[in-house]
C-alpha cells in the first residue's frame, strides 16, 4: 500500500444553483502522475482552487499527507507542501526570474521578514533559486524582467515558482496552455523530469501528452468525477469517448 | 554554471550590484546642503521641503513598493503633528522626546488601521483611507479644547536642540534638524527596500494573487509596512509641528494627502528617490508660481500632472533613468 499524498472526500461547492464540484473523492499516492481531464467547464480549475484554498468548499475534507488542511489559508497549505501553477500566467511582471524565485525561496526559508540585511547576503536562497532556474533552462534569461520574457519561458517560470516552495504535491493547471505544439513538449519534458517523490496532478487537453505522461487519469464532467483509471482503461472506456473524446477531436 | 568568486556566485553578485550605492546618490545628498550656502534666505522653505519629502517617502513605501493606494495619509502626519504639539505644551518642549511621542502616536494608529487596510485593495482602499482622513480631521475640529480647532494649535514652545541650537527665524536649525531626520530615515528605508522583506513588498505590488501561492503571508507583510509607513509619516508631521511651532487642521486634511500623492507620482513611485524629487519639483514650483499668480497654481500643477502621467508613466525619475539608459546605449554603439 503506497502512502496517500493528497486525499479529498465529499468535496462540494456551488455558486447559487450552479454546482461546480460534487462530492469529489480523490486519493493521489506519493509519486503519482495524475492527469485531470474533462470538457471545458467541467470544474477542473475549480477543483484546483478548492484544494489550494483559493476557494472555500461548502462541504468535504482535504487531507495532505495525513494532515487535515481544509481550514488552512492558501499560504499555509503551500508551507505544508501543496503548490500550484496557473493556467493564465500569474507572475511578477516587474521582477526578473531570479528575484521572483529568490522571493519564493526566501518565503519558504522564513527569511522574508528580514528587513535590515541586503538581499545579496542571503546567498543560499539566491543560489538555490538559480539552481531551480538552471534546471528549468531559465538560467540565461533570469536577469530579464518577467514581462519581457517569451511566453514559453514565462510558462516555465510558473513551474519554477511553484518548485521553489519545495512542494510534496504539485498541481499544474494546463502547464503548456497557449504554447505552440512544438514547444509544449519541452515543458512536459521538464514536468516528467521532476523528482519521483513529488506527487503530480496536471490538467491537460492534449490527449497525446496525457497518455504519454500520466500514470493515472481522472475524468471530470459537470463538477463530478465521471471515472478514473489507467490510461489504457480510460482509452478503452466508451463512455469517456462519448462525453469527452468523441465530442472534441483532441489528438 | 556561473563563475564563483569570493563575492559569491554570479546571481549573488548581480543582486549586490543592483543594490549598490550609486555615485549620483552621493551627489544628490551633497546637493541638499547647498541651501545653507547658496540660498540662506530660503532655509524655511528648504526645511518644509525636507519634511514633506519625508512624508512622500513614507507614502512611497506603501504605494510604490507594496501597491497600497492611500488618499488619507495625512491622517498619520496630522495625528503626530498634534501629538507632538500637545506634548510640548503639556509636558515639556524637548524636541527629541516630542518626535518620539508623535511618531509613536502615528505608528499606533497605523498599526490599528493596518488590520483593515490589509483586507482590501484598489478602490475600496482609496475610499477607506480617504474616509479615515476626513474622520480624523473632523474629530480634531470638534476637540477644540485640545487641538485649538479651526484656530490651530497655538503656543507650542520648543526648547533649543540639544540644549544649544535655537529654532531661529531663518531656519538654520530647522533645516539641519529636518534634513538629518530625512537622511537617517532614508538610509533605513533604503536598507529595507534592498532586503528580503523589500523584495516581498515588490512581490505584493507586482502580483498580490500569486503571493499566497508561493507561501507568502501577504497580509502580515502589509500590516508591517503600513505601520512603518504611518510612523515615518508621523515623524514628518511631528517635525513640522516643532519647526513651525503651530499645527493647523490642514495637517490632517485631504489636500495634504492629495498633494503628497501627486508628489510621489510626479517624481516616480517605487523608486526611492522619486518621492524626494517629486517633492522638490512640486514645492519649488509652488513657491515660484504662487509668487507670480497664486490663483492659477493648481492649473499648472494639473497640467504638469497630466503630462507626466501621459508621457512619463514612471514619473520624472523614471523618465531620467530611461533617458540615461538611451544615451548610454547610443554611446556604446558608436
Amino acid at each position: 500500500m503506497i502512502a496517500s499524498a493528497l486525499k479529498t472526500s465529499g468535496l462540494s461547492k456551488s455558486f447559487g444553483s450552479l454546482s461546480v464540484a460534487r462530492d469529489i473523492a480523490l486519493d493521489l499516492p506519493v509519486g503519482g502522475r495524475y492527469a485531470l481531464i474533462g470538457p471545458n467547464g467541467a470544474g477542473k480549475t475549480t477543483l484546483i482552487n478548492l484544494m489550494t484554498g483559493m476557494l472555500r468548499p461548502d462541504a468535504g475534507q482535504i487531507v495532505l499527507g495525513g494532515d487535515d488542511i481544509t481550514a488552512l489559508e492558501p499560504q499555509d497549505r503551500v508551507r505544508k507542501g501543496l503548490a500550484r501553477t496557473f493556467q493564465i500566467n500569474t507572475l511578477f511582471p516587474g521582477l526578473n526570474a531570479l528575484e521572483a524565485v529568490t522571493l519564493a525561496v526566501a518565503e519558504r526559508r522564513g527569511v522574508s521578514n528580514q528587513f535590515w540585511r541586503n538581499i545579496a547576503e542571503y546567498r543560499e536562497s539566491i543560489d538555490e533559486a538559480y539552481e531551480i532556474l538552471a534546471k528549468l533552462r531559465l538560467g540565461d534569461d533570469c536577469y530579464q524582467p518577467t514581462r519581457e520574457l517569451p511566453y514559453g519561458r514565462q510558462r516555465l517560470l510558473e513551474i519554477a515558482l511553484a518548485l521553489a516552495t519545495k512542494p510534496k504535491v504539485l498541481l499544474l493547471d494546463e502547464p503548456a496552455a497557449g504554447v505552440p505544439h512544438e514547444e509544449s513538449g519541452e515543458i512536459f519534458e521538464v514536468v516528467a523530469g521532476l523528482s519521483d517523490e513529488l506527487t503530480l496532478l496536471f490538467i491537460e487537453h492534449d490527449m497525446h501528452v496525457v497518455f504519454r505522461f500520466a500514470s493515472h487519469i481522472i475524468v471530470l464532467v459537470g463538477g463530478a468525477i465521471y471515472t478514473e483509471g489507467t490510461p489504457a482503461e480510460i482509452a478503452a472506456d466508451p463512455g469517456v469517448r462519448e462525453v469527452y473524446l468523441g465530442k472534441r477531436h483532441h489528438g | 554554471m556561473a563563475l564563483v568568486t569570493d563575492a559569491g556566485t554570479e546571481p549573488v553578485r548581480y543582486l549586490k550590484f543592483k543594490t549598490r550605492w550609486h555615485w549620483a546618490e552621493t551627489l544628490f545628498w551633497l546637493a541638499t546642503l547647498l541651501p545653507f550656502f547658496l540660498f540662506p534666505d530660503y532655509l524655511q522653505l528648504a526645511s518644509q521641503i525636507a519634511i514633506t519629502a519625508l512624508f512622500a517617502l513614507s507614502l512611497d513605501l506603501i504605494l510604490g513598493y507594496a501597491g497600497i493606494v492611500s488618499l488619507g495619509h495625512a491622517a498619520f502626519f496630522g495625528t503626530a503633528a498634534y501629538a507632538a504639539g500637545i506634548f510640548s505644551k503639556m509636558v515639556w518642549g524637548e524636541p527629541f522626546t516630542g518626535l518620539i511621542v508623535g511618531t509613536a502616536a502615528a505608528a499606533l494608529l497605523g498599526y490599528a488601521s493596518s488590520f483593515i487596510i490589509a483586507r482590501f485593495r484598489h478602490l475600496a482602499l482609496i475610499m477607506i483611507t480617504l474616509g479615515m482622513g476626513l474622520l480624523l480631521q473632523q474629530a480634531a475640529n470638534s476637540a477644540g479644547w485640545l487641538t485649538g480647532g479651526s484656530d490651530g494649535l497655538q503656543g507650542i514652545e520648543i526648547w533649543p536642540l540639544l540644549g544649544h541650537f535655537e529654532f531661529d527665524l531663518w531656519g538654520y536649525t530647522a533645516y539641519a534638524y529636518s534634513l538629518i531626520a530625512l537622511f537617517i530615515v532614508f538610509l533605513g528605508v533604503r536598507r529595507l527596500i534592498n532586503s528580503p522583506f523589500g523584495l516581498a513588498l515588490r512581490g505584493i505590488r507586482e502580483n498580490a494573487v500569486r503571493m499566497p501561492a508561493i507561501g507568502a503571508p501577504s497580509r502580515k507583510h502589509i500590516r508591517s509596512i503600513y505601520t512603518l509607513s504611518a510612523a515615518i509619516a508621523g515623524l514628518a508631521g511631528a517635525l513640522l509641528a516643532q519647526t513651525t511651532q503651530t499645527v493647523a487642521l490642514d495637517a490632517l486634511g485631504f489636500q495634504r494627502s492629495a498633494d503628497v500623492l501627486i508628489m510621489v507620482v510626479l517624481g516616480g513611485a517605487g523608486r526611492l528617490y522619486g518621492g524626494l524629487i517629486g517633492t522638490i519639483v512640486y514645492m519649488i514650483a509652488h513657491d515660484q508660481f504662487s509668487g507670480i499668480a497664486p490663483q492659477y497654481w493648481y492649473f499648472w500643477i494639473g497640467l504638469l500632472l497630466i503630462a507626466v502621467v501621459m508621457f512619463l508613466p514612471n514619473g520624472i525619475l523614471g523618465g531620467l533613468q530611461a533617458a540615461t539608459a538611451w544615451l548610454q546605449n547610443r554611446w556604446s554603439k558608436r
